[in-house]
């Protein structure tokens, strides 16, 4: 139906439900429907990143996902990743490579670069250049992002021993 | 965008049967081309059919003398597949130079030729490689499956189910892709199996084609320097603000030897 249907999935380890008609994006189903707007839109067409989440564990664009597409799966957000008082070593690697300045790619860098280091946990530059090549960024001029992914990685490995 | 029936069958027979009730019925695969399609209002259908609730169409599996990979299958497991890696590798690599990590985690073979954009990578893969096209009713060689801009030989709610890939005694893949879209500018497969020879073109026209002259130098002898001298003439060439005709023509060379030499390097 045209109509709008509920859909129902995991969203960082909650399950949440919300209406969404079937035209309706992934990105503003979870932006509108459920509040979390720390998922950025930019495009809205597939081609800046900006709206990464993480689908069933895989990066993915929530611009290029219907909502009712998402229904049943387990999504994470940069909500999920970690808050002020409990940084995931991404966010506090961003904070201290300055691999942020407006901050607006950042959520959808921050879930490309998840899914790289939970795949890939002593990536070379090579391998995060190509993993953030999905990404648009109009501040940093990415090399500090890579910086920050690169000592992420460190931590986490550091941390893993 | 607009509405739209939103369809979730959950195997092939159920999806044949919604399309075939629908006027105005589209296959959803991947979504990767036909969301922003449909978002920019290009496009548009009555009945959206997802076919990514049908399990039985993702899966590679290797047979005699092939490989076959689902239409569902997503370019990140094409990647990943032993099968594939082993058997084809120049496959692996054509997948693993599709788009970014995003569009490969959710980007489908089967949409991808199906949408058979212009600088869309798997039509060279499936040309090159003399593969064949199986639908719900029946095969369709790769010379024969693209047939314009964005255009296939599918009939009306016909459904892609799967693709066999001949397994070649060498191939090889060389792009040369737009480095913001990683859309091909120019791209070749080469294939060589049992002294025939095939080169295939995908980014260069309106749809993906074939190079006989280089074809017939490369069955003589199977070398990058075999091709010397062979120009591609620039007629007809896509021109944009990536590359002109001539400029295509001219990489469509470049890319045949790289092609060949990665072919011969495996
Ligand atoms: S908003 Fe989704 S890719 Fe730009
Ligand atoms: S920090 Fe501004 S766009 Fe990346």
């Amino acid at each position: 139906m045209t109509t709008p249907r509920t859909v129902e999935l995991v969203v960082n380890g909650e399950h949440r439900a919300g209406d969404a008609e079937p035209r309706m994006l992934l990105s503003d189903f979870l932006r509108e429907q459920l509040g979390l707007t720390g998922t950025h839109v930019g495009c809205e067409h597939g081609v800046c990143g900006a709206c990464t989440v993480l689908v069933n564990g895989e990066a993915a664009r929530s611009c290029l996902m219907l909502a009712v597409q998402a229904a049943g799966t387990e999504v994470r957000t940069i909500e999920g990743l970690g808050g002020v008082d409990d940084m995931h070593p991404l966010q506090e690697a961003f904070w201290e490579k300055h691999g942020l300045q407006c901050g607006f790619c950042t959520p959808g860098m921050l879930m490309t670069a998840v899914e790289l280091l939970e795949s890939t946990p002593n990536p070379s530059l090579d391998d995060i250049r190509e993993a953030i090549s999905s990404n648009l960024c109009r501040c940093t001029g990415y090399q500090t992002i890579v910086e920050a992914v690169q000592a992420a990685a460190e931590r986490m490995q550091g941390e893993a021993q | 965008m607009y509405p739209f029936t939103y369809h979730r069958p959950a195997s092939l027979d159920d999806a044949k049967a919604r399309l075939s009730a629908s006027e105005d019925g589209r296959p959803l695969a991947g979504g990767m081309s036909l969301l922003p399609t449909m978002r920019f209002r290009l496009t548009s259908c009555a009945d959206l059919v997802d076919l990514n609730g049908i399990e039985a169409l993702a899966g590679i599996e290797r047979g005699d003398g092939h490989v076959r990979i689902g239409a569902m299958t997503r370019h990140a497991a094409v990647v990943e597949s032993p099968e594939v890696g082993e058997a084809i590798p120049a496959l692996a690599a054509l997948a693993g130079s599709i788009g970014d990590v995003q569009v490969r985690n959710r980007g489908t073979i089967g949409g991808s030729i199906c949408f058979a954009d212009p600088a869309a990578d798997y039509p060279a893969g499936l040309l090159g490689l003399g593969a064949t096209v199986n639908t719900d009713r029946r095969a369709i060689a790769a010379d024969d499956f693209f047939t314009g801009l964005y255009e296939t030989a599918l009939e009306d709610g016909e459904i892609v189910v799967s693709v066999d890939f001949p397994v070649p005694a060498r191939a090889g893949w060389a792009k040369f892709g737009n480095q913001a879209s990683r859309f091909a500018v120019v791209a070749v497969m080469v294939s060589l199996s049992g002294g025939s020879v095939r080169l295939a073109v995908t980014g260069a026209r309106s749809h993906v084609f074939r190079v006989p002259e280089m074809e017939q130098a490369l069955a003589g002898d199977f070398s990058a320097e075999a091709m010397d001298g062979i120009a591609v003439s620039s007629e007809g060439l896509n021109e944009d603000l990536h590359a002109d005709k001539d400029y295509r023509a001219h990489l469509i060379g470049v890319m045949a030897k790289r092609a060949v030499r990665d072919a011969l390097a495996q």
